[in-house]
């Protein structure tokens, strides 16, 4: 072996800093070798060490009743009755995916599905968050293509469905596109399998596909910012085989249906290294590798390469000593790699050696106590000094032409149909998908197989707000995934969270990042809906330009009875509309303020977001689970981009009937058509349901109005429009086909 | 009754397949792995949809020669009833059972929705339990669903009543709009929809059921 001198320029091209080095040299009484620097650089990175978000992170509320395991681990756990359990998580794979849009996204699902089915859950569902540049920009076009066959191509070959998310367009975005990706397994709650690898001689056995010389370094690539010659780092994005996950998932649940796995642990970011390393520091134990034995895809790979590969598929476990044999059976009835590579031991190091000789030997310990906990100077936003909090805005010039008005929103590139993407997914693979992407509804629902509850799936950031506010903006991302979840009647049970942001190194980048997870915080106390896994993303921005603040949420809630649910579908001619919640007509912010005003053309945001009243937000939300519960309600949506408006028309185009809305004297009707006033719903009830519906509300002090009836085929606000309802629905179906066919 | 569904790597719609299967039939499938060289004895066989061995090569092209489709393919000889679904229609092509071949879509995208279809001929053990002509709904998934055949087997298809489903609004580029069809002794179909995926009311529709139905009283 060439002996590698570590120079200063070595250990910066690692990410390390000189003060990191000398900690390193510290704990191991001696200069650390190539490989040991490798993974020192790897485990510290932003990425596995979470670094600059840690302890602010620490903060957050993660404990409820149902809730069996929260962060730390692979993924979250929560009990939904009768011995079952969920277990979900989004993640990003935002760089990947930039520079090599098929594989980065296909990558990134494959991904999440592993941190879920680790754990022992099959797969059920899988959601994608998205956000893209401007469609006007070169490269949006080519991204979208890539990331959606990526997506559908490694989805539909495991037999997921893939059954909701959402997508933005923004010219924020422009260089650092966003891909979320969230997975949401079903395990038993006394067969949930976790990563501590407790007892020392036990054997540790690798399991999936080969390692080979891709992805090296990628755990640090999402720990940089951009620059103009990102591009070149294509080679460190991996290849994905959906075929081997397919496989990989079925193997690894034969196994878990004995009771020969002491600890299992996926191979994600830095691979090899992190994997065997979280393993051996949760079980308090040590790790001896023999690297002869890692099945290797390309000749001649050095120890730094095999520990830092991101090869896909692949997985590590410890196995009960005896039952080794079971694994292997397992394994090789589905052709897959499986080696036992090591043993646990006392020593408490991880010690690797590679054609007879002992090339790493460092304590675990150190890795994971003395990784840089950072405690990063971050300012309050200067914006906020400044944010004009009036709700109602003068609306400009063509602010009143409504007609184009419903027509620009319709067609915006975050409102318009997405049907050209998720007609892409096997949404109803499994059979158990109930409401997914076509039904344009507020969140997926997705039964338990063979039983009648359901969980309801949703991801919401609303990024125009977080911009303006960023506390109002987290807390609001929140609160839009408990609405979603209560509008189909789901009791909303606990988050995953994927923050998005720039380089943390700014001061305001760090401050946005700080005031949105209180803002996150916040609302996860008030509603006692607990944030049970996630994942950061930092230094998404090219040429020290930040992406909007992202902090995405994907919300979980359970369905006992899936005899009542609700959708936005649903309304029958003659039922009343109904809008519930408060309405002051809040335009900062808002779409119409963006759009039709140009208020997104400014620079940075002028007027502030709607805020959330957390306590009205639950008031309402359980008023509304009580109304389905009760039958009382046709069809229920609530409200959010484009207000009052965009809500009756979507479900217009759900229900294929028209409407006729007559606005409220006290507030101008732009405000209260347009107004983005949280904690909202619109409502469909029969004529019989009317007085009891709106009286039980207003005893509880929930604002309720009736505001118009269902039918025909026309959209009518009085005074405002009135459009067919089957040329609108062809403006929103045909933006985003053309955009992409031209 | 008693069902076989056939298990490769990666077959994706085989517990769909058996849930509906047991639900209509009252019996639980044996699910029957790829690497068996003889069927058990049953009276129906689904090949379900999927993405067998990746895909790889072609659709259905690897799983079309596994040691399992050997025994299918004489026992098909002999009359026993088989369905293939989706992926399963790609194998029974590619393994000589049906005539044709299934191209990528016209549209070079993958597709899943709701699909109309028309029920073209309902004198066959897989359609009897449907109105003539009916309009049915079966959600399609797939991305190479692109029905070939040379003109001479078309012809022969819609001689010999062989095109059993055909598209309303043809997804995928398909010659003759053909969703379905069987063999010319009328016990092998292959069908891109998924019938397996429309047996139940939160499916969103249950015109999947009396496919199933017909194959049970066929066979009764």
């Amino acid at each position: 072996m060439i002996k590698i001198v570590i120079t200063p320029e070595l250990i910066a091209e690692h990410g390390l800093s000189e003060a990191e080095y000398e900690i390193i040299c510290t704990r191991l009484g001696r200069t650390p070798n190539i490989n040991e620097l490798g993974i020192f650089s790897v485990m510290w990175s932003e990425h596995c060490s979470y670094k600059s978000s840690r302890r602010h992170l620490k903060k957050m509320l993660t404990k409820g009743d149902r809730v069996i395991q929260g962060p730390g681990e692979n993924a979250g756990v929560i009990d939904i009755d009768d011995g079952d359990a969920i277990i979900f998580k989004m993640e990003s794979h935002n760089h990947p995916s930039y520079i090599e849009p098929y594989q980065g996204a296909a990558t990134g699902v494959g991904g999440i599905m592993r941190d879920v089915f680790t754990m022992g859950a099959r797969p059920i569902a899988n959601l994608n968050a998205l956000r893209f540049g401007d469609p006007s920009h070169p490269k949006t076009k080519s991204l979208v293509a890539g990331v959606v066959h990526g997506i559908g191509g490694y989805g539909n070959c495991v037999g997921v469905p893939t059954v909701g998310g959402e997508t933005n367009f923004h010219r924020g975005y422009n260089d650092n596109i966003l891909v979320n990706a969230m997975c949401v397994g079903l395990a038993k709650a006394d067969k949930v399998f976790y990563s501590a690898a407790e007892g020392v001689g036990n054997p540790i056995f690798y399991v999936g596909s080969k390692t080979g010389r891709d992805g090296i370094h990628g755990a640090t690539m999402a720990s940089a910012e951009f620059d103009d010659d990102s591009e070149q780092k294509r080679p460190t994005v991996q290849v994905g085989d959906p075929f081997t996950e397919k496989l990989l998932i079925e193997a690894c649940m034969e196994l878990m249906a004995t009771d020969a796995i002491i600890a299992i642990q996926d191979m994600g970011a830095a691979g090899l290294t992190s994997s065997s390393i979280e393993m051996a520091d949760k079980g308090g134990v040590g790790v001896k590798m023999n690297l002869d034995k890692v099945p290797q895809r390309e000749s001649n790979m050095t120890p730094y390469e095999m520990m830092l590969s991101e090869s896909q598929e692949r997985m590590l476990m410890v196995i009960q000593p005896g039952k080794e044999h079971i694994a292997i059976e397992i394994f090789e009835k589905w052709d897959l790699d499986v080696a036992e590579v090591g043993i646990t031991t006392d020593t408490g190091h991880l010690v690797l050696t590679h054609k007879g000789k002992t090339v790493c030997d460092i304590p675990i310990a150190p890795l994971g106590d003395d990784a840089p906990n950072l405690r990063r100077p971050y300012s309050k936003p200067k914006i906020l000094e400044t944010l004009n909090n009036d709700p109602v805005i003068d609306p400009i010039e063509r602010g009143t032409d409504y007609k184009d008005i419903i027509s620009i929103l319709i067609t915006s590139p975050d409102i318009a149909s997405k049907r050209w993407i998720w007609e892409q997914y096997d949404r109803s693979v499994m059979g158990d998908t109930v409401q997914c992407s076509n039904s344009g509804g507020d969140a997926a629902i997705v039964r338990i197989h063979g039983t009648n509850k359901a969980v309801a799936i949703t991801t919401d950031c609303t990024p125009r707000y977080v911009a303006a506010d960023a506390f109002e903006g987290g807390k609001q991302a929140v609160a839009e995934t408990y609405r979603n979840l209560c509008s189909v009647g789901a009791e909303p049970i606990a988050i995953t969270d994927c923050l998005n942001f720039g380089n943390p190194e700014r001061k305001d980048v760090m401050g946005q990042f700080v005031r949105s997870i209180e803002g996150i915080d916040a609302a996860c106390r008030a509603l006692d809906y607990p944030v049970v896994s996630g994942n950061v993303s930092l230094y998404n921005e090219t040429n020290g330009q930040a992406i909007p603040p992202t902090p995405c949420i994907g919300g979980v809630g359970l369905i006992k009875d899936l005899d009542r649910y609700a959708t936005l579908a649903g309304a029958k001619t003659g039922d009343h509309l109904v809008l519930l919640g408060n309405t002051d007509g809040w335009l900062g912010a808002s779409l119409y303020a963006h759009l039709i005003l140009g208020h997104d053309k400014s620079d940075a945001p002028i007027y502030a977001p709607p805020p959330v009243d957390l306590k009205a937000e639950k008031a309402v939300g359980t008023y509304i689970r009580r109304l389905i519960r009760d039958r009382r309600v046709n069809a229920v949506h609530d409200l959010s981009d484009g207000g009052l408006a965009l809500a009756a028309i979507e479900m217009a185009f759900a229900n294929r009937l028209g409407f006729e809305l007559k606005g409220s004297a006290d507030v101008p009707l732009y405000a209260w058509l347009f107004g983005e006033d949280q904690g909202r719903y619109l409502i469909a009830v029969e004529d019989n349901s009317l007085n009891p519906v709106i009286s039980t509300a207003r005893g509880l002090n929930i604002p309720a109005q009736r505001i118009g009836v269902v039918g025909g085929d026309r959209l009518i606000a009085t005074g405002a429009f009135d459009l067919s309802l089957h040329d609108t629905h062809m403006e929103y179906e045909n933006w985003l086909p053309n955009y992409m066919a031209d | 009754m008693q069902s076989a569904v056939i298990v490769f790597p990666a077959s994706n719609c085989d517990r769909d397949a058996a849930t509906a299967l047991e639900k209509i039939t009252g019996h639980k499938p044996l699910m029957v792995w790829h690497e068996e060289t003889t069927l058990p004895k049953v009276d129906f066989v689904v090949i379900p949809g999927g993405f067998s061995y990746g895909d790889y090569l072609r659709s259905g092209a690897i799983a079309a020669r596994s040691p399992i489709v050997r025994d299918i393919i004489k026992k098909a000889g002999n009359g026993l009833p088989v369905a293939g679904f989706c992926n399963g229609f790609q194998i029974l092509t590619e393994a000589g059972l049906l005539p044709g071949a299934l191209m990528r879509n016209k549209g070079l995208r993958f597709v899943c929705r709701p699909q109309k279809l028309q029920v073209v001929n309902k004198k066959t053990m897989f359609t009897s339990g449907y109105k003539d002509s009916e309009e049915i709904t079966i959600p399609i998934a797939h991305f190479d669903g692109n029905y070939y055949a040379d003109e001479d087997t078309l012809r022969k298809l819609r001689k010999s009543g062989q095109i059993l489903f055909k598209y309303i609004d043809n997804p995928n580029g398909s010659l003759n709009d053909i969703a379905g069809i069987c063999n010319k002794a009328g016990n092998v179909l292959g069908m891109m929809p998924h019938p397996e995926r429309a047996v139940d009311p939160l499916h969103g529709g249950t015109d999947g059921i009396a496919l199933f139905k017909s194959v049970l009283e066929a066979v009764r």
